[in-house]
């Protein structure tokens, strides 16, 4: 009897502390929501990002005091709730979309380039120029995990560029200054990776990409006209040259701005690559890795990104073209639409099924969202000089 | 204001020595600003601290030749991804970029 009523006692009392916790917790918890349509504007001279519903295709919150973000990346936890962002000046922030609010922040280098979060969801990379390497870091709390530096077979530092995640719990990654490929894998021990350099793979690779089921790494190469190719399920057959030359014959035009290899444009077996210093995207069979053909645009490539279903490829331009941006159907391999959202297209995000894409206008300060049946704008939005727009679909996607 | 005291600066150094370039026209000046963040910025860094290409800041650049500074803008370098930018400038816009880099004028303050 005593007992029961003391089990009954203990049960109201745990229930009002339930209810208290619950309460207390109102303030400070946000509304029940998923993730799975939101994503962040990079405001690349204000130091801060948008949290943006691309459901709703509003503002939900402007995160502050993330530094120097020119240039700067973001990868999402796998749970999709936390944005990891990389600034330009070594900042490492960790935000949460639905507190708008920064829950970590380290600044790990002087000069950064971008990131990846490794297969587990439990590591954070990222590739610096200064000094030159790669650094992990604890997702949870930043903590510092490993240090890679990145020297050359001549004992030089080396910037690093194109750092993915790989299959393996790997990362993977270019050294632009000694023109080489290191993968790192964190396994058995994190805190010691172990390390496959391969080197001799070109001059100077810019960039690089990762295919979506893991297996190819693609290092794009400013210093020549070509592609360095690495099967990720046989790293011990080194690198493998393709496009070698694709400029032959042609003289290359000054390059005003880099071209990004991030945005991984894939169309059944083809693969469609901005070409260095031309006013042309390269197409590449996925299956022999050769070039199978060209399409003639409006500038020099920046971002060439498949919409999710392959069927268009979307283009934005470097300096002094950057007003514009081009659709190439897959199929015909013809430009299809040209668009001028305004001054300094900077950046093209998908949605995850790919109806609507949002397009970063810096000099106008807004996004633009386009629905890609009818190219027609379906939303604009203001945001401070944006540069990057990121989903977190990506939290899903091998490699980022 | 630290804008217009600077072109103000640079006009009364150009009258002083007689070599510095002539500022730009108010519209003309704002545009190359901009130029030199965005676009010399995407890689030397928005605030100049470099990035794939070196730092433009005025420490960095303290003691080198003006006019190889100069040359270099319009030029470009060869053997690394510089480009020429005498297409979209002219040289005596080239020297007023290259003294503002050198007093950090297009530094964010």
């Amino acid at each position: 009897m005593g007992t029961s009523w003391s089990a009954e006692a203990r049960a109201a009392a745990g229930a009002a502390a339930l209810l208290a916790a619950a309460l207390a917790g109102c303030a400070a918890q946000p509304a029940l929501r998923g993730t799975g349509d939101l994503g962040i504007v990079v405001e690349r001279a204000s130091g801060s990002l948008l949290v943006v519903d691309t459901t709703a295709r509003r503002v939900l919150h402007r995160v502050t005091g993330l530094g120097d973000l020119s240039h700067a990346s973001a990868v999402f936890s796998r749970d999709g709730r936390y944005a990891f962002v990389f600034g330009r000046d070594g900042g490492l922030s960790k935000v949460d979309l639905l507190t708008g609010r920064v829950v970590a922040r380290r600044v790990q280098a002087g000069n950064s380039i971008g990131g990846a979060i490794g297969q587990r969801g439990e590591l954070v990379a990222v590739s610096n120029y200064e000094p030159g390497g790669v650094r992990v870091f604890d997702a949870r709390t930043l903590e510092p995990v490993a240090d890679i530096p990145a020297r050359g077979a001549d004992g030089r530092p080396s910037r690093v560029v194109g750092l993915v995640d790989a299959p393996g719990r790997r990362f993977v990654f270019s050294l632009f200054d000694a023109g080489e490929i290191w993968i790192a894998e964190m396994d058995p021990d994190p805190r010691r990776p172990r390390i496959t350099r391969i080197r001799g793979v070109g001059r100077q690779p810019y960039d690089a990409l990762i295919t979506p089921d893991g297996r190819w790494y693609l290092a794009g190469l400013f210093g020549e006209d070509g592609v360095a190719l690495v099967d990720l399920w046989h790293p011990e057959r080194g690198a493998r040259r393709i496009l070698a030359g694709y400029g032959r014959g042609e003289r290359r035009l000054p390059v005003y701005k880099m071209p990004h290899l991030e945005g991984w444009a894939v169309a059944g077996t083809r693969a469609f690559l901005p070409a260095v210093g031309r006013h042309e995207v390269l197409v590449v069979d996925t299956v022999g890795w050769r070039e199978v053909g060209r399409v003639r645009v409006h500038g020099q490539p920046v971002f060439v990104e498949a919409r999710p279903d392959g069927r268009q490829v979307w283009v934005n331009f470097a300096f002094p073209d950057n007003d514009t941006v081009q659709v190439i159907d897959t199929e015909t391999l013809r430009v299809v639409r040209t668009l001028r959202p305004g001054r300094g297209v900077l950046h093209m995000e998908f949605t995850p099924r790919g109806e609507a894409v949002w397009v970063s206008v810096r000099d106008e300060d807004r996004v633009v969202v386009y629905d890609t049946g009818t190219f027609e704008p379906l939303a604009r939005l203001r945001a401070r000089s944006p540069s990057g727009i990121f989903f977190t679909a990506r939290a899903g996607r091998i490699g980022l | 204001m630290p804008r217009r005291f600077s072109v103000c600066a640079a006009a009364l150094l150009a009258a002083a020595v007689g070599t510095a370039a002539a500022a730009p026209p108010p519209e003309r000046a704002a545009e190359l600003a901009r130029l030199v963040r965005n676009d010399c910025g995407a890689c030397h860094g928005l605030r100049l601290k470099g990035g794939l290409g070196p730092p433009l800041t005025p420490q960095a650049l303290a003691g080198k030749p003006v006019e190889l500074l100069v040359a270099t803008v319009l030029e470009g370098r060869a053997g690394t991804p510089m480009p020429p930018w005498k297409p979209f400038l002219t040289e005596e816009e080239a020297r007023w970029i290259v003294e503002g880099l050198r007093r950090g004028d297009f530094l964010e303050r």
